[in-house]
C-alpha cells in the first residue's frame, strides 16, 4: 500500500520536508477525515470510553464520588480475587464453557454440511429457495425464538411434549429443567443460525478452482471423494478462521439468549458470566465486581484470540 | 458523464460474483451421480422443514381456540377449528400498541442514522490514498476484539445522559464495525478509473460518494440495511440495560415481559375466553412478521463474496 502512496505523488522540483508532505497530503484528505468524524466519536466515546471505565475493576466504586473520585481497591486485583474465590465461580465458568463449546461444535459441523448441500445441488432455483428458506430463523429475535420453544416445548401445550405425551406417555420440563436447558440454548442457537452460518462457507467453496474437480472427475472420483478431498480441504482455511473468531469469545456463551431464555429453576445449569454481571451490577448495585469480572471475561476473550490467531497462521489462515 | 462509460463493466463483474457457475452440468450423470443427487435434494428438503416446521407451530397455535385445546390435550399442528380472537386481543392490547410505536422509532431513526454513519466511516476506509488508513483501520477493529463489558458500558451510557431515554437504544449501536468493513470491501471492489476519471472532472469526495460510490452499491446498502433493521427491531438487551420507563420498553420487551407473567408451563385458566398461549402467540406472530415480509425482498441482494471478503480484514 505504501508503494502505491508513492507512485500517486506527483513528481515535484524541489522535495518538499517529509512532514510538510504529510501534511499536504493529510490536507488534500480533509473531505475524508471530516467524513469520519460521526463514527471516530462514537467509536471513542461508545468503545474507548468503556476502556478507560474498566477503572472501576480495580476501586470501590461509588456513583456519588465517580470514577476517578472512588478509592483504589484494597489490595487492587481484590474484585478478581473476590470473584475467583467465591463459591459460584465453578458453576459459572463450567455453564459458560460447556453451553459455548457445545455452540461451537454444533455451530461449525452442521452449517458446513448445509453449505455441501447447497454446494452439490445442481439445481439453481432449488437451491436459491433452499437458502432463502434456511437464512430465515437468524432474521428472527431471540423473544421470538423463545416464543417458538414454548410452543413447541412447553410441559403443559407444547406440540413436542404432545407428541411424547401421546407416544409414550410422559413429558419433560424442557425450559426448567437443569438436565435440558442447556440443550434447549444450544439446539435453539443452532436452529437460528445453521443456514446463516452455511452463508460462508459456500461462499468459501465456490471460490474453489474448477480444474480441480475436473481433474479429479477425469481420474474417476466419485462425488463423495470430491468432497472429501478437494471441497473440505478448499474451506479449511475459512474453517480455521471462523474458529479462531469463535474462540475468542468462548466466554460469550450468548447473553441475550440466556437472559431471554432462564428462570430461577434452571440457575444452576443456565447462569453464565454475563447474566451474573448484569444481575451483580445493576440489580444489586455492585459496579466494581461486576465490572472486574466482565474485564476477567475481555481479558481471557483477547489472549484466546490472539493464541489462536498465532496458532492459525501454521495454515496460513490468522486473521491478521 | 464517467460513470455512464464504466458502469456496465462493473454490473456484469458483480453478477459474476453473485451467481458463481455451479459445477458443470454437462458431464456424463452416472447412475450413483444422480442417486447422490437425490440425496442432496432431500437434504435441502429437510433443511428446510427443520427451519420452518416450529413457525408453523407458533402460527397454528396463534389460532386455536379453547376448544380444540380441551379436545386435543394441547397444541397440534392442524387445528380443525380455527379462531382470530388471539390476534384481536393482542391488537386491543395498549402495552403491545405502545411497544410497536416504540420499536417502529427505533428502528426508522436508528436505521437511518446507523446508514449515514456507517457509509461515512466506511468510504474513506476504502479510499487508498488516505493518510493514516492502516491506523484508522486498527482503531475501529481493535473494538471488536476487546470489550471493556457490560458495566462501563453502562457507566459511559449514564454519563452521557442517555439512561431511560429512547436514545438509549440507538446511540450506544450507531456503528458496526462488521458493517463497515463489509461496505468498505465493496467499496473498493468498484473500479479506481472511476475515482481517478471523477478526480480529474473535479468533483470533490463528497460527490464522489453520493453521485457514484453510493449509485453503484445499492445491493450491499440493501443488505447492511437489513441487518441494521434487524438489529433495530430486535432491540432487546439495550432496553433491559439502559431503559426502566416502561413506557419506552420496545416491542420485544413487552413481547418477553407478556411470556413470563405467569410461567410458562402454567396450566390455561379455565375461565379464559382465548388460551393465554393463543394470545401470546398471536403477539409472537406480529412481532415477527414485519421482518419476515421485508427479509425475502431483500435477501435476493445478498452477496457471498462480500460477506466473505469481510471477513478476512
Amino acid at each position: 500500500m505504501a508503494s502505491a502512496e508513492v507512485e500517486q505523488r506527483p513528481r515535484m522540483a524541489r522535495p518538499l520536508s517529509p512532514s510538510r508532505r504529510r501534511w499536504k497530503r493529510t490536507w488534500a484528505a480533509r473531505a475524508l477525515f471530516l467524513m469520519m468524524i460521526p463514527g471516530a466519536v462514537y467509536l471513542l466515546i461508545y468503545k474507548y470510553g468503556p476502556m478507560y471505565g474498566v477503572l472501576i475493576a480495580f476501586k470501590d466504586y461509588s456513583i456519588r464520588k465517580g470514577i476517578l473520585g472512588s478509592p483504589w481497591a484494597d489490595p487492587w486485583y481484590g474484585h478478581f480475587v473476590e470473584f475467583i474465590s467465591s463459591p459460584f465461580f465453578g458453576s459459572l465458568m463450567t455453564n459458560t464453557v460447556l453451553i459455548s463449546v457445545y455452540k461451537l461444535l454444533w455451530g461449525t459441523i452442521p452449517p458446513i454440511i448445509v453449505a455441501l448441500l447447497f454446494n452439490e445441488c445442481r439445481q439453481v432455483w432449488f437451491r436459491r429457495i433452499a437458502q432463502t428458506v434456511s437464512y430465515m430463523p437468524h432474521f428472527l429475535s431471540w423473544v421470538i425464538i423463545y416464543g417458538v420453544s414454548i410452543a413447541l416445548l412447553s410441559q403443559g401445550t407444547g406440540v413436542f411434549n404432545g407428541f411424547l405425551r401421546d407416544t409414550f406417555g410422559f413429558t419433560i420440563p424442557f425450559l426448567t429443567s437443569n438436565d435440558w436447558f442447556r440443550s434447549v440454548l444450544v439446539v435453539s442457537d443452532v436452529w437460528k443460525d445453521i443456514g446463516w452460518g452455511a452463508i460462508i462457507y459456500f461462499a468459501a467453496m465456490v471460490g474453489i478452482d474448477r480444474s480441480y474437480y475436473e481433474a479429479a472427475m477425469v481420474d474417476g472420483a466419485g462425488r463423495l471423494r470430491q468432497i472429501w478431498h478437494i471441497t473440505l480441504p478448499g474451506i479449511r482455511p475459512v474453517i480455521i478462521l471462523l474458529l479462531v473468531l469463535k474462540l475468542g469469545g468462548i466466554l460469550d456463551a450468548g447473553f441475550d439468549q440466556v437472559f431471554i431464555f432462564y428462570n430461577v429453576q434452571v440457575y444452576p445449569s443456565g447462569d453464565i458470566i454475563d447474566t451474573w454481571v448484569y444481575r451483580a451490577g445493576l440489580e444489586n448495585l455492585n459496579y466494581s465486581l461486576a465490572a472486574a469480572v466482565g474485564l476477567f471475561k475481555s481479558v481471557i476473550g483477547l489472549v484466546l484470540i490472539v493464541v489462536a490467531n498465532r496458532i492459525a497462521k501454521r495454515w496460513n489462515a490468522q486473521l491478521w | 458523464m464517467v460513470n455512464q462509460a464504466s458502469e456496465p463493466e462493473l454490473v456484469t463483474t458483480e453478477e459474476a460474483a453473485a451467481e458463481p457457475e455451479t459445477k458443470p452440468t454437462t458431464a456424463i450423470r452416472s447412475r450413483g451421480d444422480q442417486i447422490f443427487d437425490v440425496i442432496v435434494n432431500i437434504g435441502l428438503v429437510l433443511v428446510m422443514l427443520a427451519a420452518v416446521l416450529p413457525l408453523l407451530v407458533v402460527v397454528a397455535a396463534s389460532f386455536t381456540p379453547y376448544a380444540e385445546l380441551l379436545r386435543n390435550g394441547g397444541y397440534t399442528l392442524f387445528p380443525r377449528d380455527f379462531t382470530l380472537d388471539g390476534y384481536r386481543a393482542v391488537l386491543a392490547d395498549a402495552r403491545l400498541q405502545q411497544g410497536f410505536i416504540v420499536s417502529v422509532f427505533i428502528t426508522v431513526v436508528g436505521v437511518t442514522i446507523n446508514m449515514v454513519v456507517s457509509v461515512l466511516f466506511a468510504y474513506p476506509l476504502s479510499q487508498p490514498h488516505l493518510p493514516g488508513r492502516r491506523g484508522l483501520l486498527f482503531f475501529a477493529i481493535l473494538t471488536t476484539l476487546f470489550n471493556a463489558g457490560i458495566i462501563p458500558t453502562f457507566l459511559v451510557v449514564q454519563g452521557t445522559g442517555l439512561l431511560n431515554t429512547v436514545w438509549a437504544m440507538i446511540i450506544p449501536t450507531t456503528v458496526s464495525v462488521f458493517n463497515v468493513l463489509i461496505l468498505k470491501t465493496f467499496f473498493q471492489g468498484i473500479p479506481s478509473s472511476l475515482f481517478e476519471a471523477a478526480r480529474v472532472d473535479g468533483l470533490g469526495e463528497w460527490r464522489i460518494l453520493v453521485q457514484i460510490v453510493i449509485p453503484l452499491s445499492l445491493p450491499v446498502l440493501m443488505t447492511i440495511g437489513l441487518f441494521y433493521a434487524v438489529g433495530q427491531w430486535n432491540t432487546f438487551m439495550s432496553a433491559v440495560l439502559y431503559v426502566r420507563d416502561t413506557d419506552l420498553q420496545p416491542l420485544q420487551v413487552v413481547l418477553r415481559d407478556l411470556m413470563t407473567e405467569v410461567s410458562s408451563d402454567a396450566p390455561i385458566e379455565a375461565d379464559a375466553v382465548v388460551p393465554t398461549v393463543t394470545y401470546r402467540m398471536a403477539a409472537v406472530v406480529l412481532t415477527a412478521l414485519p421482518m419476515i415480509v421485508v427479509y425475502p425482498f431483500i435477501q435476493k441482494y445478498f452477496r457471498h463474496g462480500v460477506l466473505l471478503g469481510s471477513v478476512k480484514e
